[in-house]
């Protein structure tokens, strides 16, 4: 057998990442000798289609870094390793090619857009996204039944669609509007950082029941969470440990209970000795 | 030329009309008489003059301007600038004279006058002499008395008391580019008789004409008055091409009770100055001024508002927006002031601007003057950028960095296309901005 077939190929393959946070750059021509900040420091992740993996880590450990990065968010630079998409350099393509090539970014701060209406917003991008998958765009009422029949995954009532994207939205509300996002763009990759991050029980539950309603074989899922929590109500195939911008644990779900009873500064003395021999993959 | 030689060029310009004024009513010649001595008297101002700080007035009053000619402008030429000519009645004016030919006055109510100076002074002449001359607040700018003495007809609404327009009139000024440098003279005399409802729309533009390509100065004086319990809302759309001069006079007053909402679109030109004052006359008058300045490359827009309290119980808003592209500058100089007299006013006024390029530039200036004590009254004005979290999570979302800025700045610029009364200009609004902006965005991208 020499054709390797489209299940063999991973969705995500992530290799020896390094990655700094690019100070704001007020000034350009600022020579004060302000170096990027290193934070991630060899990550290597191998995600395949129909997987769920879950990235735990304290606070500044790097989760929103790699998420970013993921999704191309200006601001930070690459400063070795690879990330491969589909088999695909995915770091050469813009952020809307990303979207379009099927990863979603449910964002940890999902940011209010005043003045641009939630339900226009999200025709104009699943239309962006049905272009380049070379499907024909989706009219006015055909688009509706879709966002009306997604909008139900997640209890969002039609009122907050006509309103500004995210704009006096609750914290709720808000997690609930990136689900429903993910759930009409249909990524192949779906990457939720900290979606549960501020969100009483009821609203968590919600949350994971949208997201559940979204797995598939066909998909892949980096869930990144600070609260073992959440994995109770999303069961993932895999934890993964990220400490200093590094992943120095790596195990099945029932790691995440283990940290949770034992804590994170237990992860960062197990780091020491399995940190770049574990690795990530299965 | 030194500023003594362009004021002798404009004066000497003025003396070369003489024939062809020679059978002007009297009142028409004493008016225009009054106006160049009071030009010659005031001079062209000059630069060191605070109100002319970012806006150097040489390049307005210098080009050897001569007077524009009459020109001819075909129906198929006027429909190809994609006016909204079906919205009502309309007025159209080349190079600041009527063209009947041009106008149609179907479905306007009856008693409401729509014409021009020249037909008035023929059949009413005293309705029309008060107007005649430079309104109180421009008796010191000098290209409002120019306009007053070069402009050759001009454009007079009349609405009766208690009249309620079903439908917008448009008055469309149409400047036809000559090979010299040409200037026209626009003026509009608007009257809301007491009680009235009307909309009235003026519009600015540039032909193609097959004349040549010699730049055009637009200078525009406008009279607006606003009776008692009158509601009135203005739209004055700047659309003239870049090689266009666009420089006007505004005032309206508001008499007791009345409303005036005006809206100030300026899109056009390459050098644009709306000079534009509100004055609430009596109690409880209220006047809303809205308005958008967009500039791209090379533009220049500069942007003077004064609203002029001076009866107890007034109300105004002020919002103005500025989007400035590529190499742009813009000037937001607004002033809001309280007589001693305008007890109780409540004044608010806001200045926003997006500026879309790093070449860009603008200047805010927004200013209280108080002389009541019993008034509630805010300014305040932002320069910005776009929100470069938000252009990211549209990106993120398979926008194109064009559709996410473009998409951004319509939303900056909503509240006052939104307001704007009808569809079909609120439509051509928000399409002309959004092809300038994209236009100047991918400028950028290719630089």
């Amino acid at each position: 057998m020499t054709r390797e077939s489209a299940s063999e190929r991973p969705m995500l393959e992530i290799h020896d990442l390094h990655a700094a946070a690019r100070p704001a750059a007020a000034e350009p021509a600022d020579s004060s000798g302000r170096a990027d900040i290193p934070i991630l420091k060899g990550i290597d992740l191998v995600l395949r289609a129909g997987e769920v993996h879950a990235i735990m880590g304290p606070n500044g450990s790097g989760k929103s870094t790699l998420a970013n990065v993921l999704a191309g968010k200006p601001g930070y630079e690459v400063t070795s390793g690879r990330v491969l998409f589909e088999g695909r350099d995915l770091l050469a393509m813009a952020p809307e090619e990303r979207a379009r090539e099927g990863i979603f970014l449910a964002f940890q701060y999902p940011v209010e857009i005043p003045g641009v209406s939630n339900m226009y917003f999200l025709k104009q991008a699943a239309n962006a996204v049905r272009a380049h998958r070379g499907l024909e765009e989706l009219d006015a009422m055909e688009f509706l039944q879709l966002a009306r029949e997604k909008m139900k995954l997640v209890e969002i009532p039609e009122a907050l669609m006509s309103r500004a994207i995210n704009e006096g939205f609750s914290g709720g509300e808000k997690k609930r509007n990136e689900v429903l996002q993910m759930a009409v763009l249909d990524p192949k990759l779906a990457v939720l950082d900290e979606t549960d991050s501020g969100l009483d029980i009821d609203a968590l539950r919600i949350v994971a029941n949208g997201v559940n309603s979204l797995r598939s074989p066909l998909r892949a899922m980096l869930v990144i969470t600070h609260y073992q929590r959440l994995l109770e109500y999303i069961v993932p195939d895999r934890v993964h440990v990220l400490s200093d911008g590094r992943i120095v644990k790596s195990g099945g779900r029932e790691l995440a209970r283990e940290l949770e009873a034992k804590g994170y500064a237990w992860t960062r003395a197990a780091g020491a000795t399995e940190r770049g021999r574990d690795g990530a993959c299965p | 030329m030194k500023p003594v030689d362009l004021e002798r060029h404009w004066m000497e310009a003025f003396a070369a009309q003489e024939a062809a004024r020679a059978d002007e009513p009297a009142r028409l010649a004493s008016a225009r008489g009054a106006a160049i001595a009071r030009f010659a008297e005031l001079g062209f101002p000059a630069r060191r003059h605070e109100e002319w700080k970012y806006t150097n007035p040489e390049r307005i009053a210098k080009p050897p301007w001569r007077p524009a000619a009459a020109a001819s402008v075909s129906p198929a030429e006027l429909a190809a600038l994609g006016l909204p000519l079906e919205a009502g009645p309309h007025l159209v004016f080349v190079n600041g004279r009527f063209e009947p030919a041009l106008s149609s006055l179907d479905g306007l109510e009856p008693g409401v006058v729509a014409g021009s100076f020249r037909t008035l002074l023929a059949s009413d002449p005293d309705r029309l002499a008060p107007h005649l001359g430079v309104a109180e607040p421009f008796e010191d700018r000098a290209f409002a008395a120019l306009a007053v003495a070069f402009a050759p007809d001009g454009a007079f609404i009349a609405v009766p008391r208690d009249a309620a327009l079903a439908q917008p009139l448009l008055v469309v000024f149409v400047g036809v580019p000559a090979a010299e440098p040409s200037a026209a003279h626009p003026r509009l005399v608007a009257l809301a008789g007491p009680g009235s409802r009307a909309t009235l729309i003026e519009i600015y533009v540039t032909a193609a004409g097959d004349a040549g390509g010699g730049a055009q100065l637009t200078n525009a004086l406008g009279e607006i008055a606003v009776g008692e319990n009158a509601e009135l809302e203005h739209v004055v759309l700047a659309l003239e091409a870049r090689s266009a001069t666009h420089l006007a006079h505004r005032h309206g007053s508001v008499a007791r009770d009345g409303r005036l909402t005006s809206h100030g679109i300026s899109l056009g030109a390459a050098l644009a100055r709306h000079d534009l004052v509100g004055t609430l006359a009596g109690a409880g008058a209220a006047c809303a001024l809205n308005g958008l300045y967009v500039a791209a490359d090379g533009q220049h827009v500069d942007i003077r508002t004064t609203v002029d309290h001076r009866a107890p119980h007034g109300a105004s808003r002020e919002l103005y927006k500025g989007v400035l592209a590529g190499k742009s500058r813009g000037i937001f100089n607004g002033k809001v002031l309280v007589r001693r007299d305008a007890q109780k006013t409540d004044a608010q006024q806001k200045n926003d601007n997006l500026l879309l390029s790093g070449e860009a530039e603008v200047d805010s200036k927004p200013q209280l003057e108080i002389e009541a004590d019993d008034v509630r009254c805010s300014h305040g004005s932002t320069i910005g950028q776009l929100d470069a979290d938000a252009l990211f999570y549209l990106r993120a979302r398979g926008l194109d960095s064009g559709e996410a800025r473009g998409l951004l700045t319509r939303a900056f610029t909503a509240p006052i296309t939104e307001a704007l009364p009808i569809a079909a200009l609120r439509e051509q609004v928000e399409a002309e901005v959004r092809a300038r902006v994209a236009a100047a965005l991918e400028r950028a991208e290719a630089a």
